[in-house]
Parts: C-alpha cells; sequence; structure tokens
C-alpha cells in the first residue's frame, strides 16, 4: 500500500522535519515497514550535505564483525574525501551505520559519489545543497527521534511509510530514492511500476546505477535522466506516463520544486491542500490535517494529473 | 420465503423501461436473497427488522475531535438505541469509516470532512456532510440520502444498490463503479472510468467526465452535461426522451444542482449491450444449462 506526503512552504523556513514526521505518523497504517524522509534545509554557499549508509541494519545481528567493518569503511571515506580534495567541516553518526558530512568541495560531486560507493557497504543516500535524505526502518516516530528530525528546519520535505511488496524490508529498498547523481533531487513513489526490468535495463545501458532491487528505485533513476537531457521537472513527470506502465502516483523534490504524478488509472490515492503560502499533499487527508486541524478545501488530483510547485 | 409472483407490469415499471432503465429480470437466488419482503412481519419497507424506533426531533451531538472512528460509530448506534433521530457530528477530521453500517432511519449532520470508506454500508439515513470525503464513500449503501458540499474522492459510491448520493464538488475516479441501484448526483467534474461496469441505477454528472466513461456498463443511465473525454467500451448515446428531463428537472431542484445551462444540455449514455449479454442465470443454474 505505502503512504506517501509532501510539503511545502513558500513563505520562508520552518519545522519541516516536525511536519514531515507528524504526516509520516499519520500515515503508519499504510507500511509499518520502514519510513523515510527528504529534509530540504537553508543552504549554505560553496557547502554541502551528505548522507551515507555503511551497512544494513540487519547487518549488526547477523554480522559479529559489522563494526570493525563500519569503522574500516569510515576510514576509507574520510581518507577518499581527503584524497579528492574534499573539506570536511563536520561529521555526525545518528546510528551505527548512518553517517551525515557537511563538507565543502570544488570537484565533480558525481565522481565524489561513485568512488565512495566503490567502498563495500557504503551507500550515498543523497547529496546536495539542501537535501538531506533519511531513512531507516521503523515509524515516523522512531526513525525521526533517531536522526534528529524534529529540530530540522527547511522550506520543503517528502516522505515515505513503506509496506513491502515488491522487495525486502531493508534500508535499501526504503524510499525517499535519491536521484543519484543529481544533488538535491529525491522521489517517494506509491504503487508497482510493471515494466521495471525493461526500463531498468534501458536506463543501465545508459550507464545509470541502482542499488536496489524496488521498483520505485527506477522512478529516481528515471527522473535523473531526463534531467541529463535538459528536461523540466514538470517534462520528466509527463514523459514518464507514457513511459512507466503500472499503478503509481510519486512526488519528486528538488531543491525549489515540488512535482507529483499520477498514472493512467488513478489507482493510488492523493489528497491535495493548496493556499498561498502553502501546498501540502498526502495519501490521506489525515495526513495534511496534522499540519492544518480545522477544517480545509482538499481536492484529488485527476488521472494523468502533473503538477509542478515553487517553493 | 414466499416466492415473488410477477404478474403484469406496473406503470411505475412501464414508465421506467421506456427510460431505458431496468430491461433485465433478476432471477435465482438473489431475487429470493434480497426482494422478498414479506409484508405481513410487522416491520416492512424501509423499516428494517431491527432498527431502533427513533424521534428525529430528538438531538445529540458527538464531538469527535479525540475520538477514534470505531468510538464515534458505537456512539452513533447507542444513541439510535436512546430514540435519537437527529445526531450532529463534529470535528469528524477527515478520519476513516465513519458513520458507516447504520441501518437506521437517522438525520445525520457532519460538520467537516470524512476520510476513506465514511458512510459505507449504510441503509436508510438522510445525511449533510459539510466538507468533502476521501475514497470510497457510501460503498454499499442501500437506501437514504446523502449530500455532500465539497469534493469527493474515488470510488464514489462504489457497488450502491439505492438511495440518492450527491456530491456537489467533484468527484474522483471510478465513480459508481459496479453500481447497482439507486442515484448518483456529481455538481462538478468526475475522474476516469466513471461508471466502470454499472449495472443498474442513474448516474447525473453536471460537469465533465474523464476517459472511458461508462465502460463496460451492463446497464443503467448516465446523464451528462457537460463533455467525457471519451466513452467507455460499449457504453453508446442514447436519446434523451421527456421522462428523462422531467425526472432530471425534478431531481437536481432537489438538490439545488440545476447547471445554468438547464436540463436541455444533459446528453443520455446507455449500455450498447454487444460486449456482454447480461443474464439471469446464478453460476450453479448455468452449469444445469449448459
Amino acid at each position: 500500500m505505502c503512504g506517501i506526503a509532501g510539503v511545502i512552504h513558500r513563505d520562508g523556513a520552518t519545522s519541516v522535519g516536525k511536519e514531515m514526521t507528524a504526516m509520516l505518523r499519520s500515515l503508519k497504517h499504510r507500511g509499518p515497514d520502514s519510513t523515510g524522509f527528504a529534509v530540504y534545509g537553508v543552504s549554505t554557499p560553496d557547502e554541502y550535505v551528505m548522507r551515507l549508509k555503511l551497512a544494513e541494519r540487519e547487518d549488526l545481528d547477523k554480522d559479529h564483525h559489522i563494526r570493525k567493518k563500519i569503522r574500516d569503511r569510515q576510514l576509507q571515506v574520510d581518507e577518499l574525501l581527503a584524497e579528492l580534495g574534499a573539506e570536511t567541516l563536520e561529521v555526525t553518526e545518528p546510528t551505527p551505520y548512518a553517517r551525515r558530512y557537511r563538507l565543502r568541495y570544488p570537484g565533480d560531486t558525481r565522481r565524489l559519489a561513485t568512488d565512495i560507493e566503490q567502498i563495500e557497504g557504503a551507500e550515498v543516500l543523497s547529496f546536495g545543497s539542501a537535501l538531506e535524505l533519511i531513512k531507516d526502518l521503523g515509524d515516523a516516530t522512531d526513525v525521526s527521534a533517531q536522526y534528529g528530525l524534529g529540530t530540522f528546519r527547511g522550506t520543503h520535505a517528502i516522505g515515505h511509510t513503506r509496506m513491502a511488496t515488491e522487495s525486502d524490508v531493508d534500508i535499501r529498498s526504503a524510499h525517499p530514492y535519491w536521484a543519484y547523481p543529481y544533488n538535491d533531487i529525491s522521489v517517494v513513489h506509491n504503487g508497482q511500476i510493471t515494466n521495471y526490468w525493461i526500463m531498468r535495463r534501458e536506463m543501465e545501458r545508459l550507464g545509470h546505477r541502482f542499488m536496489s532491487n524496488c521498483d520505485s528505485e527506477l522512478l529516481a533513476v528515471y527522473t535523473a535522466n531526463n534531467l541529463e537531457q535538459g528536461a523540466t521537472l514538470e517534462d520528466s513527470l509527463k514523459a514518464s506516463i507514457k513511459d512507466i506502465d503500472g499503478v503509481f502516483t510519486y512526488v519528486v523534490a528538488t531543491e525549489d520544486e515540488l512535482g507529483m504524478a499520477k498514472d493512467t488509472m488513478a489507482a493510488k490515492p492523493m489528497v491535495l491542500y493548496e493556499s498561498d503560502n502553502l501546498v501540502a499533499l498526502a495519501s490521506e487527508e489525515v495526513a495534511i490535517r496534522t499540519l492544518l486541524p480545522h477544517e480545509i478545501d482538499t481536492s484529488d488530483p485527476y488521472d494523468e494529473e502533473v503538477r509542478v510547485w515553487q517553493r | 420465503m414466499a416466492e415473488v409472483a410477477r404478474g403484469e407490469l406496473s406503470a411505475q415499471e412501464l414508465r421506467s423501461h421506456e427510460m431505458g432503465m431496468h430491461t433485465e429480470q433478476l432471477g435465482g437466488r438473489s431475487k429470493l436473497a434480497f426482494f422478498d419482503i414479506d409484508l405481513n412481519e410487522p416491520h416492512h419497507g424501509y423499516s428494517l427488522p431491527n432498527a431502533f424506533d427513533v424521534d428525529f426531533n430528538k438531538r445529540a451531538e458527538i464531538d469527535a475531535a479525540e475520538l477514534p472512528a470505531n468510538a464515534v460509530n458505537l456512539r452513533i448506534r447507542q444513541l439510535m438505541r436512546d430514540g435519537y433521530g437527529t445526531i450532529v457530528i463534529k470535528n469528524p477530521g477527515a478520519k476513516h469509516s465513519m458513520a458507516v453500517g447504520i441501518l437506521n432511519r437517522l438525520n445525520l449532520i457532519i460538520e467537516g470532512s470524512l476520510g476513506y470508506f465514511g458512510l459505507g454500508l449504510i441503509d436508510g439515513p438522510n445525511v449533510r456532510i459539510s466538507g468533502r470525503v476521501g475514497w470510497s464513500c457510501a460503498e454499499n449503501m442501500m437506501s437514504g440520502t446523502i449530500l455532500i458540499e465539497k469534493n469527493a474522492g474515488s470510488q464514489f459510491g462504489a457497488a450502491i444498490r439505492g438511495g440518492d448520493l450527491v456530491c456537489k464538488g467533484d468527484v474522483g475516479s471510478r465513480t459508481g463503479i459496479d453500481m447497482k441501484g439507486g442515484t448518483i448526483i456529481v455538481g462538478g467534474n468526475t475522474g476516469a472510468f466513471t461508471g466502470f461496469m454499472m449495472q443498474r441505477g442513474r448516474m447525473v454528472i453536471c460537469g465533465n467526465a474523464g476517459k472511458n466513461l461508462g465502460d463496460s456498463m451492463y446497464d443503467g443511465t448516465i446523464y451528462i452535461g457537460g463533455q467525457p473525454a471519451s466513452l467507455g467500451v460499449d457504453a453508446v448515446w442514447a436519446e434523451m426522451t421527456e421522462l428523462d428531463r422531467q425526472w432530471l428537472e425534478r431531481k437536481l431542484r432537489m438538490y439545488d444542482l440545476k447547471p445554468k445551462g438547464g436540463i436541455e444540455i444533459f446528453r443520455k449514455i446507455v449500455a450498447g449491450k454487444q460486449l456482454w449479454n447480461y443474464d439471469n442465470l446464478e453460476p450453479t443454474e448455468k452449469k444445469l444449462v449448459l
């Protein structure tokens, strides 16, 4: 089933981490397996934030040597960053297997991400000047507390509660997905993509990488590919209605935009609230009501509908 | 159960046939299970055997702000048991599965919006909703009226069998899917696959409809004031009759939904009946025939 949500403020930064936590908490019944956030903070010139995963959570229970392996991987990442000329300003470790880097890097960020992922067990969850992508097993309350999202300030966010149907229950298969290697682009999806393998092979032939077997990852890679060809976010969303088979409603966020697309069958729900200062959308209105508890006017986007909002 | 005897068609039945409805006859178990009402029993017609005797002048309020939906539903039932015939629900907060399974005469006023599966399986109440409703509102509704002031989600009135289900705003996709009777009225636009596999009843769309309107409909009638993006498989245009116009005039006036262009803007869609010959045999009976 899965639950998806998005919120964008047009009047400056606010507590989007707390807001998205509340929205996803109300969607827990749609997906209790894992929860993910893509939150967009206030960017600082010449600085990037990188979110990194160095192991799966289940590895902590299965592999007796995993803590040593994670330490080795951390050292390799730090050495690589220094070698490539990145200046690490701050490192935090919200969990034994997750790291957040704040850094300056004048070079090619795609190369940086690609080189880091050469290290065994390392996956760059997000890279950008505003985006921070957090995902883990458990519900929104637990994940938010673990990663300190209650105090995160920003302009917009998307989130996901996952009920695993097509792939495993692990962080690798959790949403959101970063549109590697494009800074600050993330995707959440509710549905099933039926031409996943055909499209995946097509994307792989074009040189894109997949980190999981989750069909939703295709939407992130597909979006990245379209943007690489020069398409706008709206162009990409519209093209996906024709190119992607299956039932889907998905939401994409960039550094300053929020967009959504609904498939031709309109089989997956989405409720939308729009005002001058705020746009909120979610699989169910109860999620929007966590931000706006009073009576509001909402609507359902129709089949093949694409919408994009600026912050 | 006594067998239902079918003699000459009544004047009402003749009129409905003239309007292109009820061209098929139910047979077998369906007829026995659903349409055999014993008039000698103390309760019949709109009053179900276990219905509570309620007084519409007795009014109660439920504040749903801090209550889960099942607690609200139990409270409605308790109030009906106590004879309350008018119930107001405040702060429904778009919660799911609220006000379901009401098998009673009741004036129900909902001040706000409902989430998914609201008002499902109801038989008898008259409901007014000042907000909107989410997906699958009034699924399997049997009788009564529901009037929604704002928008509605998809699967609006799925499989309803009777009553009037009215939304003054826009409605999502698959409105009236598998509809088996009653009336659905949409004041605004409706999405794709509206009337999909419709079997009986009437649907009125004052605005436009998405693609595949009336796809695979077996029977029933759809009136549309605007434009459908496309007609579905086996849905065909039919000629409006004077009876159609009279019925539309009366029905839309009841809910204050008469469009600016008047009744003349409406066109009629029925099943072409080329796709599927809807017979009246139950699966077990088919085996006997074959």
